[in-house]
This record gives C-alpha cells, structure tokens and sequence, in this order.
C-alpha cells in the first residue's frame, strides 16, 4: 500500500483501518511478542510486532560473560528497572543488560551483536520520557553506568570530555568546584547521563542562555552499529574540516551509534545568581513580561520558565510545596546569572519594580541564596513528580509560536471536558516550548484518542515541532509526518540504513515502522 | 498594644554552601562566599511580625552586630514586615572575635535605650552553633527567658512558651519584659513579596556603635586552630 500521498490524519486512519480490518478476519489474540503495557490495537505509539532479530542464546552468554566478567547480568529481578521506562508506561523483556566500563568493550560488544543480529537497546539514566530508553522485546540492554570517568578538563578553554555514562549532577558538582558549570540543566540531572542527553538533544532550563547542545558539544566518541570506533572527540572550538558527523548522533536517540565519550564547552560559573517567582493574571500579561524581561534584563538572563494554576494545586497537594505568593492564573519563574551582584540586582529591582507598577506582574518574591533559590526551582522542576501522583500521566512535549502556547492548553481543555482528570501546562515559555499534561487515575484509551491526533494535527497547523526536547522514542515515533515532510523522513530512513544496515541499534525508536 | 519588640538578624554563610578551611587554620574562608540570614532569626522575625499582624505589639525593630553587609539582612528583615532597622557597626578584628557575651551586652543595652518589652532571637546561629545569645541577654537584663520555643502566645502582660526539650514539650508563663529564643518549629518564615521589597527600600536602618552604647566588645577568647573533621568511615 503506498501511502505517499495522504495526509498524516488519513495515514494515522487508515493504519487503524488496517488494524481493525485484521481483528474482523479474526487476529485478535494479542500477540505474545508486543509488550503487554501498550494497547497494541490503534495506536500508533504502541509497538509493532517483533522484527526477526537472534534471541540470546547460552553461547552469547558465554561471550558477554568472558568479556564484562561480572558485569554481564541476567538476574530477571536486577534487570527489572532497566526494562521499564521512569514513567512506567513501557516496559520490555530484554533478559541481558551489560555494563561496559571502556569503548573498547563497546566496540566489541557492538560487532559481536552485529554479526549475530542481535539488537540491541543502549541505555543511560533512563529517565526519558517517550520510551526510548527501555527495550521493547528482548533487545540486549547496553548500559553507560560504569562509564563515568571525568577524562580530562581544561580551565582555560572551559573544555570538558568525559565518558558518557556521567551522572549529569556529578559533572555539575566536578565543574562547581572549578568554578564552572554544565551549558544544559534539566530536572532529571540527579540520574540522567550526558550520553543520554547528548542522544536525545535535551534542552532543559539554560537553553535560553547557553544553547543547545548542538552548539556547545565540541566532539563525540561513538561506535557505530558493526563495532567501528568514531573518534570525533576534538576540543576545538572551531572546526571547519569537511561534515560535521557529531550533528548526526545529536538527537539520534541511540539509533545511528551508542555515544562513548564527549567534550562539551562549559561556561563559568556565575558569581551572582538570582531567582524571582512571579504572579501573572493572564497569559497575555505573561507574554508582555517576558518581553520586558528580555529588553532590561537581557544578558543576565539565564531562564524564564512558567506554571499553570493547575500546577501550582498538584504540587501543594502532592508534595506538600508552598506558594510562596498569591494565588495567581499564572507564575513565572526567572533566574539571572552575571558576574556582579550589585549591578544584576539593580537590574533586576528596576525591572521588578517596572513589572510591579505597571501591573504586568500581580506578585512576586525573589531569592538571592542557595536553600531559597532551590526552593523556588523546585515549584518548576516537580511539577513532572508531582504528575505521577495523579495517575497515568500524557506527555506532550510542543514547540508552538510564542503567542499561541497556551491556546493549546485552554482548547485542549474544552476539547477533553470530563474525560480528564487534569489538563496542565507548563514549560520553557522563553523557548516556546510547552510542556502539556493531561492525567485520568488510570490508562485510559478513549481518553488518548481524543487526545491523539488532535494534539498532533494543532500543532501541524500552528507548524509547530511535536517533539520538541524530548524526542521521539517508541511513542512518537509514527507521529513524525506532522512536523517533519516526507523527503526528509526518507532521507533519514537512508541514512540509517547507512550507519546501522542490519537495524541492530534500538530497533522501533525515533523512526516510523512505514517510511515512505 | 504599645510592646516594642528587638529582633537580631545574624549574617551567617548560607547553609547550602560547602564550607571551607582557610589553608592558615585560622577559620573558614568568608571572602565571596554566599551569606545569608540565619535560619533560626528568619524564624524569630517571622513571629515578631506575626505579632504585629495580630496587633499585639506595635513595632518590631530588626538588629544586627557587623560589618556594613549586615544591612543586607536586616532589609531582608525589613522586607519581611520589620518596622526598622538598627545596624550595630563592628568590623575587622572585633568582628572576627564577636560572640555570644559581647552580642547579649550590646541587646541588652539596646533594650534599655529602646525600651524594649520583648527580644526575639533565634536559639542559635548555624555558623558556631553557640545556643548562648538568649540566655545571656536574659541574665545581663535579669528577665525571664523562653528559650527552645515552639509556640508562643501573649496573654496580656505575659508570655505563654512551649518549649522543646530533650524530654518532650514543657510549657511556661513568663513575666514581660522577656527574652525568647526561637526554635525550628516555631513557623515557617514567610517570602518576601515584592510589594513588601519595594517598602522595605523606604524603611529606616540607623547606624550605632558598640562604644556609643557602653559596651566593649573586645573578646577573651582566642581561637587556637580551625579544621576540618575527617570523614567518617563508609560501611
């Protein structure tokens, strides 16, 4: 069936057609080789059937096991949280996960897996969000815990490369006490690892000031699919000597080479960090805000993020928080990074005070020491914790036009009416990026199909990103038509088939199953 | 209500911030690290404000011994709903030796001179831990002290205090004039609203000697070495 010529919509309708079709000829025992957590019947983020892979045998075992001795596992009990995502909505079967320590012992394990056709799933901090991370079926799991080495770090340029099993937190800590700091923060740095991070481009809270990692990342160390060792780890900051081949790991998602090591350009710590929380009564208000923020505080400021209502209620409830303000419809939170604390605080309480009487801003504090600053991020940084409190949580993660992202909330809002429990937004407003999050106290299927594929199709419309930080993993995956055109798929499609000919590196991610 | 109440306001390294030895053994290194106001005093303010939101006494008046950078507390103070400000100047080497003995001399001649009815203090600074400020005040002024307090009501002219100690929660009725010295759970210390920075700028600290109030601050201590304690062994 060629499908070239139809709408995202009409494809996403005709592969339930296609579905529904097979359960009148009578397939529907579900098959045993797709994950039991995802309804498998029409829906496009769940996975499709196992692709004919080698499943391990005792031989492999006994490869693994003379090459990573006692790091080969196989205990189902240890290996039961590397196959379920930190959401716990997809879960897999793999029954190996190895824990190489060297890219030496990548390479290895890489090449061994590619002659025998085994796939496999690489594996950081497994704390994303679209269940890239965790195998699907048997895919051996190929983690970057043991490759936390700091390898060198150069105070002058304010170059680091290290191993990319580094806890992001870690790394933060290490530069800290050398008086920089990582370009990119995100709320899951506690687990998350910089190869994980550097695979799913994550943006994060600094964006707004430092870029994204495909600027800061100066080289990358990756092996590829039949165990090749790519060494592009320079740490230069120019560098203009034929294709630049990093750009094609970042934001890869494990799925054209497993990210061994990587040298990243760290800014150096601000000697004065400030954080204001503020009241908006409306988005509009908000917007305007920003606007002032960007002209009077412009350098200095190094993020603007905002919540909703309705997070502010889940985050009082569930984890206790206080607002440390009045209730507002809206809250800001902003965070200025300079060199002198006198001349950013000036800026900052003209800037306050311009907000303040105009009435752009209905309240507000502000926080100029460690334990207060944390305190104020954290009313940010769990709301996503605070989520899983309510039950099973819908993630999407849209790149919108500035002006139109809360739209998307309020239609989404009138669009669900009963049927969810909360429908929340919040997210790097400086990005326009929104983090939108629809809860009901359990998985729901006919609340996902309200929701899918309208969310998609809005956000086609305003030509916005689907995807916008997060990436596409196992659940977006099909989704990418709506932000993506066909020739471009098609030229991924290639150049996969390029790098990974057997289809070995986390099979079912980032990719559709149909390319067309 | 006419009650005056004193507050002091310590400025202490904030208590986020990895402490460090200087390499001479003297201290810990002070220069650009990040201060702030004392846990403990944040508490002691936020009831003193309290009992002004509650009108049962008219003014609360924040105090704080150092150098010129303890105005940044005590406006942080002032911002949290003081009335005013009293920065008592000490710097250099009297600064580095202040302590307990020589803090309780200078509040308890405040006192006298502001005809205060109450001071509220925290029960101890998180920077040496002394727990001795209160106490001593008390003594120097001989009024009756509520120290450990986790609750505290006026009830006309004296203060009922829930103190928290070792062997559960003892309660007592003091006379006023009296010195109480907060403790953790006393309550949770308000942010400070923007509207309530911006009063806090018009607010008024006035400047005063330790020698203008009779008082020497010169210590008897002397500290022989500072180090760090060895980590303790991981099971």
């Amino acid at each position: 069936m060629n499908v070239r010529h139809y709408t995202p919509r009409q494809q996403i309708a005709l592969f339930h057609f296609v579905i529904i079709l097979q359960k009148l000829k009578g397939h529907e025992e579900v098959n045993p080789e797709t994950p039991y957590t995802s309804d498998t019947v029409g829906n496009p983020g769940a996975a499709p059937p196992r692709l004919p892979f080698s499943r391990v045998t005792q031989e492999d075992l006994a490869f693994f096991r003379t090459l990573l001795p006692g790091r080969t596992i196989t205990d189902p009990d240890l290996l039961k949280s590397s196959n379920v995502d930190w959401l716990k909505t997809v879960e897999g079967n793999s029954e190996v996960l190895l824990r190489p320590k060297t890219t030496e012992e990548v390479s290895q394990i890489l090449r061994y897996c590619n002659e025998r056709n085994l796939a496999v799933c690489p594996q950081g901090g497994n704390t994303g969000l679209v269940g890239g991370s965790v195998p699907v079926f048997d895919e051996i799991i190929l983690s970057t815990s043991l490759m936390k080495q700091v390898i060198t770090f150069d105070n002058i340029s304010g170059i680091l490369t290290c191993q990319a099993g580094c806890v992001l937190e870690n790394l933060s800590n290490y530069l800290e006490e050398r008086d920089f700091i990582m370009p990119l923060d995100l709320g899951a740095k506690g687990s998350c690892h910089i190869g994980g991070n550097v695979s799913t481009n994550a943006g994060g809270l600094r964006l707004l000031r430092y870029g994204s990692l495909r600027g800061t990342v100066l080289g990358l160390e990756v092996v590829l699919a039949d165990g090749r060792i790519l060494n592009c780890l320079a740490t230069l900051r120019k560098d203009n000597t034929g294709y630049d081949l990093k750009q094609l790991f970042i934001g890869s998602e494990g799925t054209l080479g497993v990210i061994t090591a990587v040298s990243i350009l760290c800014p150096r710590k601000p000697k004065a960090v400030n954080v204001a929380f503020l009241g908006c009564s409306s988005f509009q208000q908000l917007l305007e805000t920003f606007q002032c923020c960007r002209g009077m505080l412009g350098e200095i400021l190094s993020a603007f993020e905002f919540l909703d209502a309705s997070c502010m209620s889940l985050l009082e409830k569930h984890l206790k928080l206080t607002n440390p303000i009045t209730e507002s419809p809206f809250y800001i939170v902003i965070e200025t990074a300079g060199s002198n604390a006198t001349h950013d605080e000036e800026k900052l309480h003209k800037f306050l005070e311009e907000v303040m009487t105009s009435s752009l801003v209905t309240d507000g504090t502000v926080a100029t020491e460690a334990t207060k600053i944390k305190a104020l991020w954290s009313l940010r940084e769990r709301v996503t914790e605070a989520l899983t409190h309510e039950g099973y949580t819908y993630k999407y993660d849209i790149s919108l036009p500035v002006e139109k992202i809360y739209d998307l909330v309020q239609d989404m809002r009138g669009h669900l009416g009963d049927m969810a429990k909360n429908v929340v937004g919040y997210g790097h407003v400086g990005d326009g990026n929104l983090h939108l999050n629809i809860t009901s106290p359990s998985k729901d299927p006919a609340l996902l199909a309200a929701i899918e594929p309208y969310v998609y199709e809005w956000t086609s419309k305003w030509k916005g990103s689907i995807s916008a930080e997060h990436g596409l993993g196992l659940k977006k995956r099909n989704y990418i038509y709506y932000s993506k055109p066909s020739e471009a798929v098609a030229l991924m499609g290639s150049i996969k088939a390029m790098l990974d000919p057997k289809g070995i590196l986390n099979p079912y991610k980032t990719l559709p199953d149909n390319i067309h | 209500m006419s009650a005056r109440v004193l507050v002091g306001v310590k400025r202490v390294i904030d208590y986020a911030v990895k402490i460090r030895v200087k390499p001479d053994r003297t201290g810990v290194v002070t220069d650009g690290v990040k201060h702030s106001m004392n846990p403990f005093c944040e508490i002691a303010v936020e009831e003193a404000v309290k009992l002004k939101e509650k009108k049962l006494v008219k003014e609360v008046v924040a105090v704080s011994c150092g150098p010129q950078q303890v105005q940044e507390t005590i406006r942080t103070a002032l911002a949290m709903g003081a009335d005013r400000g009293i920065h008592v100047e000490v710097s250099g080497k009297d600064y580095e030796t202040l302590g307990p003995l020589q803090v309780s001399k200078i509040f308890a001649a405040l006192a006298k001179k502001e005809q205060a009815d109450l001071i509220i203090l925290g029960k101890q600074a998180i920077d040496d831990d002394c727990n001795q400020t209160g106490q001593m005040t008390a003594a120097l002024l001989d009024w009756p002290q509520g120290t450990f307090a986790s609750e505290v009501t006026l009830e006309a002219d004296k203060l009922k205090v829930v103190r928290e100690i070792d062997g559960g929660l003892e309660t007592i009725k003091i006379n006023l004039p009296a010195v109480v010295t907060a403790d953790l759970r006393l309550n949770t210390p308000r942010y400070a609203t923007l509207p309530n920075i911006m009063k806090a700028k018009k607010k008024k600290i006035t400047n005063v000697k330790p020698a203008d109030l009779g008082v020497d601050v010169s210590s008897r201590l002397e500290v022989l070495k500072v180090e760090k304690l060895k980590e303790a062994g991981r099971i």
